[in-house]
């Protein structure tokens, strides 16, 4: 596979028994940038990193990553490769220096040179102090700069994060938010992040793809994505859940708002002109005979991204799960 | 040398995991012992059957629990491997350059030396309570191998099933619903003559017996060296085999995941 990207899929299927996974999935990642993978939880997007990382193969399809066949030579994709999964592969029982002396001996290196790789990463990682400890006592926060340590041990050109931060205290996501920018542009990593925090893909990606149901549905910057989208966005939160399509037909009556969805209590719309437009879609509701909690104005978000290109919003699907 | 030098880190993994559990350094340790014991004073009137050849039960004895030991110790050993799926270990050594191979051999090492080790205490043991070989140094080596090859093909089985299975479940079932039958249709505990004929014909089928036919046989006076030999192949090619097909099977887990 001819290709300038560095990591590059397409038409990556799979099925797990009478689940289709991936159907269809395809996308390209430049050198030194960070890629993000957005979507909800079973989507494919940890179907992808397997295959990207050689975990598995595709039913069919074809990937590449750093300039090699991820099919036709995944000894010389493994070299090239780090991973940190979502569910993290520390050994409990061993501590923080034995996981990543063994991580670094698999990978060939050996004596000083091992032993000076291994001080400088938990140096880095803030793990100098724990070193010696056997991780079971590790803070989730501990053990997963650990993890991002030990897929660093080797120097990999590409560098895979499956949920880096899915089960973080905030104010540590905010630390490991830091160091992926970091690993980016300090350091010239290609980055593949899988997410489903709108949040992260926003911050840390400078391109992302919107996976549902094991397929690409929108490609591009956070910005253009959301520039795709026009005006404002509009939610109201009913007091009551509405059962019968009355919002639906109350808000047809409103001229200057489009794309009305409704999930649940929720009504969301687009306007060009949010404050303007309230009073007349308080007044259509109420006319229906519909009790509004609360109304919010916002510039388009990812999440309206997603909805837009999927009829779901994936803060309520994670809501839900 | 790639796979050896891997199959060595991951050895030390092992070993050194299994030291940080005190707890199950002594159930190991104790087990066999409280075997030992226990069926030598069972099966004590043993030696008293018309027919029965050695001179007493705990020289016949001793030799079945060292294999029994080592068996069991096989049987269970794929938990380990359903531990470090569950938490990932396994995913990130196979998207690593690690050989395959050395992620079996590494865990069967481990096997071969703490079996090593409780088969000394075993022996000592029986020793201590009076067993004669008259096999001596080389019989009791050759004891000793053979029940760590017995060990390795049951562990590298219960390896590969692990891994086809995912499930701890499936584990515990398998060993408990093979491991004892394994045992007692071989002659571990009673003469092969004393038992019925369907009990014989089984056996020889049975890696089991083959271990212990091989320990027996060289602890004799005057050992039918050309028996143990056979036997110590039979068992080499087991272990040769599960290994293979174990390794094997990370290629079926990879499809699967």
């Amino acid at each position: 596979m001819q290709t300038s990207a560095t990591i590059e899929a397409r038409d990556l299927t799979k099925t797990y028994k009478d689940v289709r996974a991936l159907d269809g999935l395809g996308f390209a990642v430049e050198a030194g940038t960070v890629f993000g993978l957005l979507g909800p939880n079973g989507a494919g997007k940890s179907t992808t990193v397997k295959i990207l990382t050689t975990l598995t193969r595709p039913d069919s399809g074809q990937a590449s990553v750093a300039g090699v066949d991820v099919l036709r030579h995944p000894d010389r994709v493994r070299r090239a490769i780090g991973l940190v999964a979502q569910r993290s592969g520390v050994d409990l029982e061993a501590t923080g220096r034995e996981n990543l002396t063994l991580q670094g001996q698999v990978y060939g290196l050996r004596g000083a040179e091992l032993r000076s790789r291994v001080e400088e990463l938990l140096e880095r990682f803030g793990l100098a102090e724990a070193a010696d400890r056997v991780d079971r006592g590790y803070s989730g926060g501990m053990q997963r700069r650990l993890d991002i340590a030990m897929g660093l041990i080797h120097r990999p050109q590409v560098l895979f994060l499956d949920e880096p931060t899915t089960g973080l205290d905030p104010e540590v996501r905010a630390d490991m938010w830091a160091e992926i920018a970091h690993l980016s542009g300090a350091e010239g990593l290609t980055i593949l992040l899988t997410t489903h925090y709108l949040e992260e893909a926003d911050r840390l990606a400078g391109r992302l793809a919107i996976v549902d149901r094991g397929r690409v549905v929108a490609e591009g910057s956070p910005d253009e994505l959301k520039g795709q989208l026009r005006g404002d966005a509009i939610q109201v939160e009913l007091g009551d859940p509405e059962p019968d399509g009355r919002a639906h037909a109350a808000l047809d009556r409103v001229p200057g708002i489009w794309e009305v969805t409704i999930e649940g209590r929720s009504l969301r719309a687009r306007t060009g002109n949010g404050s303007a437009v309230v009073p007349s879609v308080l007044q259509a509701l109420e006319a229906g005979g519909l009790r509004v909690a609360s109304v919010t104005i916002a510039r388009p978000s990812l999440d309206d991204v997603y909805l837009r290109h999927t009829g779901r919003s994936l803060a309520r699907t994670e809501e839900k799960a | 040398m790639t796979t050896l030098t891997h199959s060595w880190f991951m050895t030390t993994r092992h070993l050194r995991n299994l030291a940080r559990q005190p707890w199950w350094i002594a159930i190991t340790l104790v087990q066999p012992v409280i075997w030992l014991l226990l069926f030598g004073a069972v099966f004590k009137a043993t030696a008293d059957i018309p027919g029965f050849a050695a001179d007493s039960y705990i020289d016949y004895l001793t030799p079945g629990i060292v294999v029994m030991t080592a068996a069991f110790a096989g049987g269970w050993a794929g938990m380990g491997v359903i531990e470090d799926l569950n938490r990932g270990v396994i995913d990130r050594f196979l998207v690593s350059p690690v050989a395959r191979q050395a992620l079996i051999s590494g865990r069967l090492t481990q096997l071969g030396i703490v079996s090593l080790i409780q088969s000394l205490i075993v022996i000592t043991l029986g020793l201590l309570a009076g067993a004669h070989f008259p096999g001596g140094a080389t019989g009791l080596a050759v004891l000793v191998v053979a029940s760590a090859l017995l060990g390795a093909s049951l562990g590298a089985l219960s390896n590969g099933m692990a891994l086809l299975a995912r499930k701890e479940e499936t584990v515990i079932a398998a060993s408990n619903f093979i491991l004892l039958p394994l045992t007692f249709l071989s002659s571990a505990f009673m003469q092969r003559n004393l038992v019925p004929g369907w009990i014989q014909s089984v056996a020889r089928y049975n890696p089991v017996e083959w271990t212990v036919q091989a320990g027996r046989e060289a602890l004799t006076a005057t050992p039918d060296w050309s028996l143990v030999l056979s036997r110590l192949g039979l068992l080499v090619a087991l272990t040769v085999a599960c290994t293979w097909l174990a390794t094997r099977a990370f290629h079926t887990y990879q499809r699967a995941v």
